[in-house]
């Protein structure tokens, strides 16, 4: 025997816990539910992540080889291919590998990364990005292979087995090449034997690509092996040294960095969403468990007098918790695991939020993070159920043999300072700064404000149902409204469950409400024109400046104007932001930029650059700054002046606008990404893609969609919604969750109060008017709970829209009121609270009423 | 004649053009007779021809009087690369280096190569002297005559000093030297045998200073090889009276000797050319690899005609196992080693008897 004579036995904890399960095993199933879904949420949405981020680091590194680190350019222009042997001969490095790089199209299809490289370095360097040629070797070569003209060979290329793949050729047919504008002709001279499954990637000879795709002078990246035993940190700073404004060291450390840095605000953020729904999943096992030790206050009081120890009853409810929570986590992990790999196949990596895509990765299954989401499931129900426990076990025997209902004195005003204490603490947490580029506090302030309305429930509810004391609805709303004033604390654990769900979902959908109204008004803001251009696969070089000439001349045009959008690298910590050409007129910048505030006065002679608003919270510039760009180009200086701040949900990394001819000037680079065009009025606008089409390399032709600005907007607001898929079934499991807590709290009170409504009959009440009680004090109670769900969703969601949303997205945005939605929400509530405990009633009354009496012993 | 040279014509095949404007190809200066070789001019670099090389082989002798052998090889080949290619990356002329050591208690070569497309410093050839880089190797001649090398890897490491004591022996008629029946294919071709080394190798991390005597053949040429020609056996020797013998036969599948020629330069300097007609070699002994499975006739009987009298030498290896396997960076497997004649030490190379060298 485990316990002495104070204690109760293992035997006897035991029973009684399944004795009480068994007596109502809907509440514990609801409870250990709660806690699951919570669990399952965030160890989905945490295995996704995890699979996700490392399929993406490996489409990283197959382009970057295994070099041990590498000088990589800050724009796809390059740096000066002079560099290379300056980092070549400095001490302590063994080989280094000259690489250029750029997106391809092949057969105007299938985009990938062509990489340019010297094989007698590669080798030494990134042996995976060598071609094994494919040639018959009945005789040996006197010089290595790579020598030959098979590698060495001006037309020949070679290609990853996922790119044979999705041209469905092989070595030795011909393909037609598309990259900087220019399309040639290369034979499959072999595959890519070192380059990881799944990854498209084409490598031709370093010279072949810079002479015939106008790269000359120029390089992307040098990958770079350290001397074995080399001071790595002293060869790096070195390095450093050597290195022109427009190129940066990277390594795996600074990859990875920027990889995490790329989608971790949306990772977190998921993270917070799922751990949210593992709150809620406390405070449901919290009214499940409070409810059940309510109902065995006398049971408990019983076996007080019969010298259990106050420690022993306490440890009893505890361990109950324990239980529950201990099924509920261990369903919730399985529940997770499924999740994860249905959401995978489905949705993609990303979970539909657009950062890695093209790729579907395979479940990586974390150990560590499913022991601690069990953990933190066990941790919930036992945080809920520390309460109703301490309350057991503190319970004066005496009064707790005789009564069974709301200990709490009715003419006592519920506490407040506790809940007033969190609602300020939620408050102040919100006007923290983000940390490491997470709003941590914003959370912990959605997680206080959340505690602080849960805690002032009792007070509410007794502030709400005050004014209904003295209005009369006929006996059962009279009942109803005096049985829920009398016992608030009842009310309010039935309450908290309703609101924890509730408000979360209110605010978020009024972030996303928000959100998404904002990113409408600013699509039509950056949409001005009739038809937008767009070339497949990111190829930021696709448009030559004759094929813009020719573009230019197809009848029906009023204007078009192309555009350049390339990515930059300002901060190796960062992922790089994109640099924008596009016609600008520095006078009137606002003519194609959604500007907040106005542009300033440009100083004579200063390069204007426009940032976006993600960019000003990313980098320390703000309107009316100098900044230097890392391009290196004709003219010298490439110094800007930050002329103004413009809203771009579209690029969360943020997004440096200048004028086109400002672009041309520093960089010398004509080639163009995509374009805008505006129709003559009457202008046949069916016709105009083939007229285009006509005039562009067959190519690119086949590569080029136009899609009229309408239809960009309704694409825009697609994905929009797409990745908030997710959000939105969370939104959906919470509100299912909610009603569930709802319903069990309803049902097991109902059943808790068999003995008074025995009573009630005793004194005439019919048992319609009974029934009515019930439903009336459910829609009270519902009502109270819309109430303060929605009250407190629109703080939570003024958090999420002024605290967490810019410090993870670096965006802004106003908010709008979904009206809507709180009307469908707060209906579904009170008709859902009221339809519960009708039924419970219903079922609660079908026995007689003197045995319902008589349980009073 | 040397083991990667005739193969090294394999870079420089054409490639088949696909783009619709066909390549410009480089043309190729031709080798003929009658041009006067000038040093240190002919030191340096011919980048206008096909193929050339800076090989040096020799017997080196430790302090603790041991003989161990060694070469060390620059070799030079113009591709068939687009002459349009604007890039300084165009791989126009590609410099490649191997370095050997034979030490008989190893048992076997160590070895180690380089290869890198010339450009940007890193990989250079001079065509005012003899002054090669390639990555960390290097080989350069002073205003004094004396060459110094560095060469070798992970394994081994050489720096060594070479100081000639006699002229430069012209091969073939005054340094052109005929390889097929057709007058083109041929070579300029000099050497420099009696070479005095001294310097310093390297291995597991300790340097360790010898002395000994080497050999240097230079050899530029744009077309070289007889079709029919699977590979050749080349040798070398530095006498002990000061005289010095190169000799060499092209063999054809069956064995036989497709051409052959050398020359005898006798310890006062008389030099003696070699027609296919004087030049024999006659196997003795094979050694079979295991590694490759290739018998290679490391010993050999040399018979050479010099004027009306004939001598013979007995070839006989350091030791057996010389053969140089650089498959694994791309290369062939061919015989490379230290061998004895009577009254002199040398070189002999064995190529072809793995597979046909492919040209």
């Amino acid at each position: 025997m485990a316990a002495d004579m104070c204690g109760l036995s293992g035997v006897a904890t035991r029973w009684m816990i399944a004795g009480e399960w068994r007596a109502h095993p809907a509440r514990v199933i609801l409870a250990a539910l709660a806690i699951a879904v919570g669990v399952a949420l965030g160890f989905a949405v945490h295995l996704i992540n995890a699979s996700a981020l490392n399929e993406f680091s490996r489409a990283v590194r197959t382009v970057n080889g295994d070099a041990d680190f590498q000088v990589h350019a800050r724009t796809p222009l390059g740096f000066e291919e002079a560099l290379y042997p300056k980092l070549a001969r400095t001490p302590g490095i063994a080989a280094a590998s000259p690489v250029v790089e750029l997106p391809a199209s092949i057969d105007g299809k299938v985009p990938l990364t062509l990489l340019g490289i010297d094989p007698f370095r590669a080798g030494l360097v990134t042996p995976n990005l060598m071609g094994r040629p494919v040639a018959a070797e009945t005789t040996q070569t006197a010089a290595p292979p790579s020598a030959t003209d098979n590698a060495l060979g001006e037309t020949s290329i070679f290609l990853s087995q996922a790119a044979l793949l999705a041209l469905n050729k092989k070595p030795g047919d011909e393909i037609q090449v598309s990259a900087a504008g220019q399309t040639l002709a290369f034979t499959i001279a072999g595959t890519l034997p070192g380059v990881a499954e799944g990854q498209r990637l084409a490598v031709v000879d370093i010279a072949t690509a810079q002479w015939r795709l106008n790269r000359l002078g120029r390089l992307q990246r040098v990958d770079l092996k350290f001397v074995e035993g080399a001071d790595e940190p002293r060869v790096r700073n070195a390095l450093a040294a050597l290195l022109p404004r427009d190129a940066e060291i990277v390594n795996e450390t600074t990859q990875e960095r920027r990889t995490d840095a790329l989608s971790r605000a949306y990772r977190v953020n998921l993270d917070m969403v799922a751990l949210m729904a593992l709150l809620t999943g406390g405070f449901l096992a919290f009214s499940a468990q409070a409810l059940s030790v309510a109902r065995r206050r006398s049971q408990f009081a019983l076996l007080r007098v019969l010298g259990v120890q106050r420690r022993a009853l306490l440890f009893q409810v505890l361990v109950e918790g324990a239980v529950v929570g201990g099924i509920g986590a261990a369903l919730g992990l399985g529940a997770g695991l499924f999740l994860a790999q249905g959401a995978l196949s489905f949705l993609g990596g990303d979970l539909g939020g657009g950062y890695f895509s093209g790729t579907r990765p395979q479940l990586i299954f974390a150990p560590g993070a499913a022991l601690s989401f069990f953990g933190l499931g066990l941790l919930a129900a036992l945080i809920g159920s520390v309460l109703p426990a301490r309350q057991a076990a503190q319970a004066q025997p005496a009064i707790a043999l005789k009564d069974a209902g709301d200990a709490a004195d009715p003419r006592r005003a519920p506490g407040w300072r506790i809940a007033l204490a969190l609602l300020l603490a939620g408050a102040v947490c919100a006007f923290l700064p983000a940390i490491g580029g997470l709003p941590l506090f914003g959370y912990i302030s959605v997680a206080f404000l959340l505690a602080g309305g849960v805690g002032a429930m009792p007070l509410l509810a007794r502030v709400l149902l005050t004014p209904l004391q003295h209005v009369t609805f006929g006996v059962s709303g009279h009942l109803a409204s005096k049985h829920l004033w009398g016992a608030p604390s009842q009310a309010a654990i039935a309450l908290c469950g309703i609101v924890a769900s509730t408000s979360l979902m209110i605010a978020m959908a009024v972030m996303v409400w928000s959100f998404r109204n904002s990113v409408d008004s600013w699509l039509v803001q950056i949409l001005p024109a009739d038809i937008y251009l767009r070339v497949e696969g990111d190829d930021y070089n696709a448009f030559a400046p004759d094929v813009q000439q020719r573009m230019a001349t197809v009848p029906g045009l009023q204007s078009i104007h192309f555009r350049k959008v390339t990515p930059l690298r300002l901060s190796p910590d960062q992922p790089p932001i994109t640099l924008l050409a596009e016609d600008i007129d520095p006078a009137n910048p606002s003519a194609l930029l959604p500007l907040i505030g106005s542009s300033r006065p440009i100083p004579d002679g200063a390069i204007p650059v426009w940032l976006s608003e993600p960019a000003t919270w990313l980098y320390p510039y703000r309107a009316g700054d100098y900044m230097d760009l890392p391009l290196s180009g004709a003219s010298g200086s490439t110094r800007v002046f930050v002329a103004g701040i413009w809203r771009d949900y579209g690029r969360q990394q943020g997004t440096v606008a200048m004028a086109s001819p400002d672009y041309v000037r520093l960089t010398g680079d004509r080639l163009r990404s995509d374009a805008a065009i505006s129709l003559k009025p009457g202008a046949d606008s069916a016709s105009l893609p083939d007229a285009m089409r006509a005039v562009m390399p067959p190519s690119l032709a086949g590569r080029v969609s136009f899609v009229p600005s309408r239809d960009l907007r309704k694409l825009s607001l697609q994905i929009f919604d797409r990745s908030f898929a997710v959000t939105y079934l969370l939104e959906a499991i919470a509100i299912l969750v909610g009603l569930a807590g709802v319903a069990a709290t309803f049902s097991a009170q109902t059943l808790a109060r068999t003995k008074e409504f025995g009573m009630l009959r005793h004194i005439g009440v019919l048992k319609r008017q009974i029934v009515g009680m019930l439903a009336a004090e459910g829609a009270l109670l519902g009502s109270v709970g819309v109430v303060a769900g929605i009250g407190l969703g629109i703080a939570i969601s003024q958090v999420l829209i002024h605290v967490i949303n810019p410090q993870s997205f670096h965006w802004t945005m106003e908010t709008r009121l979904p009206f809507v939605l709180f009307a469908t929400v707060a209906v579904a509530l009170v008709a859902a609270s009221a339809g519960t405990a009708l039924i419970a009633g219903r079922r609660a009354l079908s026995g007689d009423a003197i045995r319902a009496v008589r349980e009073d012993w | 004649m040397r083991a990667l040279k005739w193969a090294l014509a394999l870079i420089l095949l054409a490639t088949i053009g696909h783009a619709a404007d066909t390549p410009v190809l480089p043309n190729y200066a031709e080798v003929r007779p009658g041009v006067t070789l000038s040093f240190p001019r002919d030191h340096g670099a011919h980048p206008e021809f096909r193929t050339e090389w800076w090989y040096i082989t020799g017997w080196l002798d430790t302090e603790d009087g041991r003989s161990v052998g060694f070469q060390v090889t620059f070799f030079r080949t113009r591709t068939s690369t687009d002459q349009r290619n604007d890039s300084a990356f165009a791989p126009k002329q590609i410099l490649f280096a191997h370095a050997a050591l034979s030490d008989p208690q190893t048992g076997h070569l160590l070895h180690d190569q380089r290869i890198a497309r010339e450009g940007f410093g890193l990989a250079q050839a001079s065509m005012a002297d003899m002054d090669v880089t390639l990555n960390d190797w290097t080989l350069k001649r002073d205003a004094n005559g004396r060459m110094t090398t560095h060469a070798g890897g992970k394994d081994f490491a050489l720096d060594l000093g070479f100081t000639p004591t006699q002229p430069v022996m012209l091969e073939g008629e005054e340094g052109y030297s005929r390889k097929g029946p057709l007058p083109a294919q041929a070579s300029h071709y000099y050497s420099l045998p009696h070479l005095l080394v001294s310097g310093t190798v390297t291995r597991n991390g300790r340097k360790a200073a010898v002395k000994g005597t080497a050999w240097l053949d230079r050899e530029w040429s744009s077309a070289y090889l007889a079709p029919g020609a699977v590979g050749w056996d080349w040798a070398g020797f530095n006498f002990d009276d000061g005289g010095a013998l190169m000799a060499f036969r092209i063999r054809d599948a069956q064995g036989q000797a497709l051409w052959a020629g050398g020359s005898y330069r006798d310890a006062k300097g008389a030099l003696t050319h070699l027609a296919p007609g004087d030049v024999a070699f006659a196997p003795v002994r094979r050694w079979h690899s295991p590694r490759t499975g290739t018998d290679y006739p490391v010993e050999q009987n040399l018979s050479v005609r010099l004027g009306p009298a004939t001598k013979e030498w007995r070839i006989a290896p350091l030791f057996d196992d010389q053969e140089l396997d650089s498959r694994a960076g791309g290369g062939p497997v061919y015989w490379e080693g230290a061998a004895r004649v009577h009254g002199g030490r040398g070189y002999l190379e064995l190529t072809g008897y793995f597979k046909p060298l492919k040209m």
